[in-house]
Parts: structure tokens; C-alpha cells; sequence
């Protein structure tokens, strides 16, 4: 039977576990030649919170999630999953952990060769060799539906808009039931209308999955909705960190001139 | 006299025509950095083979993608190889047969064909249509993914692109090479009988007899499952080329030349090893 500080201690335990960070930087640094990109970077996500990352073009904003994924490796400091540091880990047990993460590219790099259904197939096929044929396709087009793309289940990316194949890359991301959910640029390039519908669409999920997100973005109104809180990037550092309102308040000049000219 | 001073090859005042100058230390500083390059592209091409290795013989096992791959680098390349070697066939049929009449030894025509066709011309000329076809094709395919980041999809969806797109094609190319090769001798071999029997009657049944007589399978073998090493050299230049490219179109298409023009390189290289090898132990 358990004691009444058995039960205290779960209750601790449990707690600590949703604010344990998913996602933890601390102090990255990466340079392509002489060129420094990211000169300390710190950060942490927890569960079913959503980070937006904001800066100037060249900041490194992308260079970050591809090395919160592993696609890149730093020349210094740490990237944990579930306190896993990453650093060094052979490409299969990445894969492992990669599992977990869903990732969506700043150019959704959907694969040429392969329609739209077979794009989002893909993961299941590798990773969900138990589902059938027929429960893959079901899965397939319910994935589709989610991000609003019913139709044209057969057609090449090259065949769909830019929009289309964003929200084909986000099926795509979401088809493993990630519980990170990293996102380049999810709205750029998009006509408003296009851009809300990607954002309402995040919104919905992670109020139905509590992911844990990063997201990178130029644009402040997308990344006001779907964020709990903002990171600006500045010089390869995270200038300020907070909500938006903590950004509104802020003193520092680069911060100001940002909101003004977003 | 000071190793930097430039050495002058010609005056000229135009332009166009301006003295070309040479600086003997900078040649010599270019020729170490050359092979540093090589060095380096070597020791990385090492490694690749090695992550490639591992990737491949641990499971999952992507066998879907590997007879996707057997009917892109085989059944897709047999025309192509199968013509060439009809007509080098009938090129050595008349060459064959203008010599040894010089020399009297006309009788000699089948069993200089096999041996030409199946021994020499088969193996290598198959290997270098795989390079140009196969090569330029895994290299500037891969290439295309890399630059548009669709291996990075793939890594990012935990799967390793080693396992799926390299040791895929890279033991493809490996399986089909001798069964190319055989698809060439045998279309080879017809021809040159064709244009044989066309200018001086031969049934095909004698061909083949005097051709292959006292033939052991020591003579044939070897030299057609040597191409296997061709169909590892070409798939894993071709994957390598391809996977570490950088930049856009340019890029991709320095991946495709590269990869054919190394490919054919190593080929060629490798034969010499080969022949050698087959030499010594298969006499």
C-alpha cells in the first residue's frame, strides 16, 4: 500500500517530469570556416510548450535545428533529448531518438520522385512495419486531413503550390506522432490567408498533442499566435527570451528596431 | 636565384597576349595541395565505405529498395550494353579475321573472338557503359536530394541514408555487373559470328565448338566475375560523389562528371590489379 509520502513523491515526480525540459541547449556554438554562427546558445522546451526563435536572416536560426535533430554536429556545448546529450551518437541510435521528433523544412523538402501520398507513407512504411497496406493508407489520409489536403493524394510535389507541399511537409512531420516538433520558416513564402491556415493548423495540434516546439520564423504576427513564448537571436546569441509582452517592454535597441520594422 | 622570382614564357604587349607568368613556388605549393586533395578525398571516400559497410549488413535490411535498384542499374542498362557489345562484336570479327588471314590462321577465328570478346573486351567495355550510365546516374540523383535537402528528410526521418540509398545501390551494381557482362559476351559473341559467317559461311554450332575448345571454366570465370569489383567501384563513387555534394545546379552536376570520370578512372585502374590478380591465381 502505498504511504501517504509515497504518494507526495509521485505527485513531485510526475510534476517534475512535465517541466523537465524535452529540449535543453546549453551553450552551443557552431562555425562554418571563420564565420562564427551560433556563439553560446541556451535554451530549454518542455512538454506541450512552444518556443518561437526570431532574428535576421543568417542568424543561425536553422542552423540550431539542425543541430537539435543531429543533422549538424557543434564545435561546442550540448544538445540533450529527454537528458539524452546526442553528441556522438551513432546515426541508429539517433534514429532512435529521432522518432520522437517531427521536422518540418524551410523548403519542405518533399521527396521528388515520390507523390504526395507516398511523402507522408514514407516514415510509416520505415518505422510502422506492423501497420497493413490498407491501414498505412488510412493513416495516410488521415494525416492529410489533419493538415487540410484531402485531395490530390496522387499528384508530385512538384504538381502543388508552395502551401501545399508546407502543409505535405507537415503531415509528413507529424506522421510518427512526434512529441518534438521542430519548424523552419512554416509560413514564409505564404500569401496571408495560406500562412493563418498553417498557423491555426499548429495551434489546433499542439492543443491536441502537447508537443514540445521550436519554431523559426521571420514573422512576428505567426509566431505572436502560436507561441508561448519568443527568443530574438541576435550575433549568434539569444538576446532576450520571454513572452512578447517581455520583448515589448525591452530596452535593448536590436529588440525595439525588430518590433518596429516587424 | 630566389624560388619565388616568376619565370617569364612570353612578351607580348596585348592584353590578350600578356606574358603568361609562371611562380615555381605557388606550381610546387599547388601540387602539394593537389596531393592533399587527393589524400583527403581518398581518406574520406574511406570512410564513407566504411559507414556504408555497417549501415548495410545491420538490420533493417531495405529490400525494396534494393530490387528497385536492380531493375534501374540492370534491366535499364542491358539495350544499352547489349548493343555495345554487338557492335564491338562485329568490330573485332573483322579485325579477327583481316590479321589472321595475314598470318594464315583464319582457323584461329572463333577462339580469338571468345577469348577477345569474354576475356578483354566484355568485362572492361561493360564496365565503362555502367560508369557513363549508372555512375552519372546514382551521382547526379543523389546529388539532386542532397542539394534539396531530401537526404536530410530522410535522416530527419530516422532513417539511415547509408542503409536505403547507398548500400542499396552500391550492392546492385555489384550484383548486376557480371550478369551485364555475360548479356554483352553473349551479344558480342553472336555478332561477331553473324559477321563472320557473313562474309565466309560458319555454322554457329562450329563456332561455338572450336571457339570454346579445351576452354576450362579457370578462362572465363574469373574475367566475368571480376566486374563485380567494377560494379563496387562505380556504385561507391557514384553514391560518395553524390551524397557529399554541395550548391545548387553546379553542384549536381559536378557530382554526375565526377562520378563518371573517376569511376572509369578506377575501372580502368582496377583492371590492371585484375588482370594480374587472375593471372596468378587462375592460370
Amino acid at each position: 500500500m502505498a504511504t501517504t509520502s509515497d504518494t507526495a513523491m509521485k505527485q513531485g515526480n510526475s510534476q517534475e517530469e512535465s517541466v523537465a525540459p524535452i529540449v535543453a541547449v546549453k551553450d552551443l556554438r557552431k562555425s562554418y570556416g571563420d564565420r562564427r554562427i551560433l556563439n553560446g546558445i541556451s535554451l530549454s522546451v518542455t512538454r506541450g510548450e512552444t518556443l518561437a526563435m526570431l532574428g535576421r536572416s543568417g542568424t543561425g536560426k536553422s542552423v540550431l535545428l539542425r543541430l537539435i535533430i543531429g543533422l549538424e554536429t557543434p564545435d561546442s556545448g550540448s544538445v540533450c533529448i529527454y537528458g539524452q546529450d546526442i553528441a556522438g551518437l551513432a546515426l541508429d541510435r539517433m534514429g532512435d531518438i529521432r522518432k520522437k521528433m517531427g521536422f518540418l523544412f524551410q523548403h519542405s523538402a518533399l521527396y521528388d520522385s515520390l507523390t504526395v501520398a507516398e511523402n507522408v507513407a514514407f516514415p510509416l512504411e520505415h518505422h510502422r512495419r506492423d501497420l497493413s497496406r490498407s491501414e498505412r493508407d488510412d493513416r495516410v489520409k488521415e494525416l492529410l486531413g489533419e493538415v487540410g489536403m484531402e485531395g490530390g493524394l496522387q499528384k508530385m510535389p512538384s504538381e502543388i503550390s508552395g502551401g501545399m507541399q508546407k502543409r505535405v511537409g507537415l503531415a509528413r512531420a507529424l506522421a510518427l506522432e512526434p512529441e518534438i516538433l521542430l519548424l523552419d520558416e512554416p509560413t514564409a513564402g505564404l500569401d496571408p490567408i495560406s500562412a493563418g491556415e498553417i498557423n491555426d493548423l499548429i495551434l489546433t495540434l499542439q492543443r491536441e498533442r502537447q508537443m514540445a516546439s521550436i519554431v523559426v520564423t521571420h514573422d512576428l504576427h505567426s509566431a505572436r499566435t502560436i507561441a508561448n513564448s519568443l527568443a530574438l537571436l541576435d550575433q549568434g546569441k539569444v538576446l532576450i527570451e520571454g513572452k512578447f509582452e517581455d520583448l515589448q517592454q525591452s530596452d535593448i535597441g536590436f529588440v525595439k528596431e525588430f518590433l518596429q520594422q516587424s | 636565384m630566389n624560388n619565388s622570382e616568376p619565370t617569364t614564357v612570353a612578351g607580348a604587349s596585348s592584353p590578350l597576349l600578356r606574358p603568361r607568368v609562371i611562380p615555381i613556388e605557388s606550381a610546387a605549393a599547388s601540387v602539394g595541395r593537389m596531393a592533399n586533395e587527393f589524400l583527403e578525398w581518398f581518406g574520406n571516400l574511406g570512410i564513407f565505405f566504411w559507414r556504408v559497410l555497417k549501415a548495410g549488413f545491420t538490420p533493417p535490411y531495405e529490400w525494396r529498395e534494393l530490387i528497385r535498384q536492380l531493375d534501374e542499374v540492370g534491366s535499364k542498362s542491358l539495350p544499352l550494353v547489349a548493343s555495345a557489345g554487338a557492335a564491338i562484336g562485329v568490330v573485332l570479327s573483322m579485325e579477327a579475321r583481316y590479321t589472321l588471314s595475314r598470318f594464315g590462321a583464319k582457323s584461329m577465328f572463333p577462339v580469338t573472338l571468345v577469348y577477345s570478346v569474354i576475356q578483354v573486351m566484355g568485362p572492361i567495355m561493360t564496365g565503362l557503359i555502367v560508369s557513363g550510365r549508372v555512375g552519372a546516374g546514382i551521382g547526379a540523383e543523389l546529388a539532386s536530394m542532397k542539394v534539396t535537402e531530401q537526404i536530410d528528410a530522410i535522416e530527419a526521418s530516422a532513417i539511415n541514408p547509408y542503409r536505403l540509398l547507398a548500400a542499396t545501390r552500391i550492392l546492385a551494381c555489384i550484383l548486376i555487373m557480371p550478369l551485364l557482362t555475360l548479356a554483352a559476351d553473349a551479344s558480342g559473341l553472336l555478332t561477331g559470328w553473324v559477321a563472320q559467317t557473313l562474309v565466309e559461311p560458319l555454322s554457329f554450332h562450329q563456332f561455338i565448338e572450336s571457339g570454346f575448345h579445351g576452354a576450362t571454366f579457370n578462362a572465363f570465370l574469373p574475367p566475368t566475375f571480376k566486374t563485380a569489383v567494377y560494379g563496387l567501384i562505380i556504385g561507391l563513387i557514384a553514391c560518395f560523389e553524390g551524397m557529399r555534394t554541395r550548391g545548387g545546379a553546379e553542384g549536381v552536376g559536378r557530382a554526375a562528371t565526377n562520378s563518371v570520370v573517376l569511376a572509369s578512372l578506377f575501372v580502368i585502374l582496377a583492371d590492371v590489379v585484375l588482370v594480374k590478380f587472375i593471372l596468378v591465381f587462375f592460370p
